[in-house]
């Protein structure tokens, strides 16, 4: 009562974080582990999207490709080369795993740009999981492979003596430090777009600064857009730039 | 009064604590956690399943397959282009025959041409020079009777002569007189 009279008085009502939050999709005010929540209707549209992308869109198996088809293998070519170029050849055999991680916040990340939607992508439930399993990943491969050689990339041969103890602290810390920003990163600029188109198309129901608000909100929506693929961009190339301290291809 | 204001201002709190709560950031609502982790380790499983199983052996049968069509339509055009190069050559090389064959045929002929023109004008002044010699002996003939004929027109004058003028004109002396003058 009081919040509300508050917001009538002001004339603004604007809630930018309730788009945030997770609802139980059929009722019920519990949310257990099981639960059918709007994560869980997002994320299967995420997974229907990609399918239809990526199965229907392939299922001609045309020489020369239509329209679909052409996208589906770009994405294919553009993540294959990206794993080749920045892992080596040994990250090829993680391919799979990091195009699976491209395309679901490819399109968590476009779709939460649809009115009404729920962002997966901006919890950071979500990407610390995400980032968790590639850094968890990433350090166990890298002990399978090289065993306590691995940890040979905290000890920077090509440094004087006398500072290699102290750069053996930075680069433990920036290691640990690594799942932090790459989850904090995703999470962060998809929340932050997000509220900040909230807030701002809030301010329509004043009549003078509506139109402003219009063109502001398309501005942000396509500043958006671009956010959603670059940041799906960025997550994966990071993913590959780990994997290739795991696979040895960078420190010898 | 006062007492009113605070607790308008206690319920007001709460009120706002609440609504805080509620509209705070529901990222670090933390009781959400576990169900989200959940179904984002289902939605990855799947999609990595959709993918490894369906989507990439699909892609890269699509994209080898095509390399290799462009490899052997590739390859079939640098054949094509071979032999069309050949062919060219084959080409050339039959016009280069055909230009010397028709050099000779042309060198044959010139050479039978004048073969025959040296034939034919040797025939030609072999027939002028005999028909010289005729008309020259015909001229020789004619000269020859024409000298005859002046001779004895000249005796029979002087015969005449010697009779008009009264004289007895021995006909032995008067031939002799008239060849001598002839011969002066």
């Amino acid at each position: 009562m009081n919040v509300a009279a508050e917001g009538e008085s002001t004339g603004f009502n604007i809630h930018p974080m309730d788009q945030f939050v997770v609802k139980p999709l059929f009722g019920g005010d519990t949310i257990e582990w099981y639960t059918i929540t709007n994560v869980t209707m997002w994320m299967g549209i995420a997974v229907l999207a990609i399918i239809a992308l990526m199965v229907l869109g392939t299922s001609r198996r045309a020489i020369i490709p239509s329209r679909t088809q052409s996208i589906a293998e770009l994405i294919y070519g553009f993540i294959y080369k990206m794993v080749e170029d920045v892992a080596g050849h040994d990250g090829v055999k993680y391919f799979p795993y990091v195009l699976t991680l491209f395309l679901f916040i490819l399109f968590s990340n476009l779709l939460g740009l649809l009115p009404k939607s729920f962002t997966t992508t901006s919890h950071v439930a979500v990407t610390v999981t995400l980032a968790l399993m590639v850094f968890l990943g990433v350090t166990l491969l890298g002990l399978y492979k090289q065993g306590i050689g691995f940890l040979g990339m905290f000890w920077v041969t090509s440094a004087p003596l006398a500072i290699r103890p102290i750069l053996a602290v930075i680069e433990v810390i920036s290691y640990f430090v690594r799942p932090v920003s790459h989850s904090i990163r995703l999470a962060g600029n998809l929340m932050a777009g997000h509220a900040v188109i909230k807030v701002i198309a809030g301010f329509a129901s004043m009549a003078v600064v509506s139109p402003v608000v219009v063109g502001a909100v398309t501005a942000i929506y396509g500043l958006e857009l671009l956010v959603a693929v670059v940041q799906a961009y960025v997550f994966t190339i990071l993913t590959c730039v780990y994997l290739r301290d795991a696979v040895g291809g960078a420190h010898h | 009064m006062a007492t009113e204001a605070a607790q308008d201002a206690a319920a007001g709190a709460a009120a706002h604590g609440a609504a805080g709560q509620s509209s705070g950031m529901p990222q670090l609502d933390f009781s959400t956690w576990g169900n989200q982790i959940f179904w984002l380790l289902v939605t990855l499983v799947v999609i990595y399943f959709v993918l490894s199983r369906v989507v990439m052996p699909r892609i890269a049968s699509v994209l080898a397959e095509r390399n290799g069509t462009i490899t052997n339509d590739l390859a079939a055009a640098e054949e094509l282009k071979q032999k069309a190069l050949e062919a060219e050559k084959a080409y050339n090389e039959a016009l280069a025959t055909a230009r010397a064959e028709a050099a000779k045929i042309v060198a044959q002929a010139r050479a039978d041409i004048q073969k025959d023109l040296d034939k034919a004008t040797a025939k030609a002044d072999a027939e002028i020079a005999a028909k010289t010699a005729e008309s020259e002996k015909k001229i020789a003939e004619i000269r020859a009777g024409a000298m005859e004929s002046v001779t004895e027109v000249a005796k029979d004058t002087a015969k005449e002569l010697v009779a008009v003028l009264g004289g007895k004109a021995d006909a032995k002396s008067v031939t002799a007189a008239v060849n001598a003058l002839l011969k002066g």
